[in-house]
């Protein structure tokens, strides 16, 4: 059971990150790479049980919390004058190219 | 005692791989970002605290059990608050969510006997 539980969430990893590459907005690819933060959380749970060696869920512990502070720090630069700004840049330049 | 914990792990590990299998098939096909949002809501607090259930009536002793008990704790915490910060730094940004256009067409007004 545990390892069909490995294989699913290798699955549902795969699914996000295609999700992540492909997604249209910003926002999609943030979604879509905190899903797959979490689903590393749970994978590297697993593996520690499926390998026996609990000290594994140490790492899963510190994943989830540095996972938690890099999404807020992406939305919070997303949110500054700075991006916004060069964001705009980006898409006149590409205006002015065309 | 012990074939009961099997059979109630295997359980908790099946039910949490199928919420996570539906919600990454619901992030694919989705068609707008607040729907998307919605199916990773679903893996990310159910199909996660189905998962370490799982995982802590495996080994329900110790130090194991009280560190799979700070990931779930954690989990639940940090998953629905980046969802929000999500959402609203979305919709701050001007990103307007997918309305259906067959309903403005006065589909729903009573029809004359």
């Amino acid at each position: 059971m545990l390892t069909a539980a490995t294989i699913a969430i290798l699955v549902v990893m795969l699914l996000a990150i295609i999700r992540c590459v492909v997604g249209p907005t910003l926002y999609d690819r943030i979604l879509a790479f905190n899903m797959f933060g979490t689903k590393t959380v749970l994978l590297i749970s697993i593996l520690g049980f499926l390998m026996g060696r609990p000290e594994f869920l140490d790492i899963a512990l510190v994943y989830a919390l540095i996972n938690f502070i890099s999404v807020i720090g992406v939305l919070r630069f997303s949110d500054s004058v700075e991006f916004k700004h060069s964001h705009q840049d980006q898409t006149s330049t590409k205006e002015g190219k065309q | 005692m012990n074939l009961l914990l099997e059979i109630g792990s295997g359980l908790c590990l099946l039910l949490g791989c199928f919420l996570c299998l539906s919600g990454g098939i619901g992030i694919l096909r989705f068609p707008d970002f607040f729907t998307r949002m919605h199916a990773v809501g679903v893996t990310d607090t159910l199909g996660a605290g189905m998962i370490l259930i799982g995982l802590m009536l495996q080994n329900p002793e110790g130090l194991v059990l009280l560190k799979l008990m700070m990931i779930l704790l954690f989990t639940l915490f940090i998953n629905p608050t980046a969802s929000h910060a999500l959402a609203k730094a979305a919709l701050r940004n001007n990103l307007q969510p997918v309305l259906d256009k067959s309903s403005n067409k006065g589909g729903n007004k009573p029809s004359k006997p």
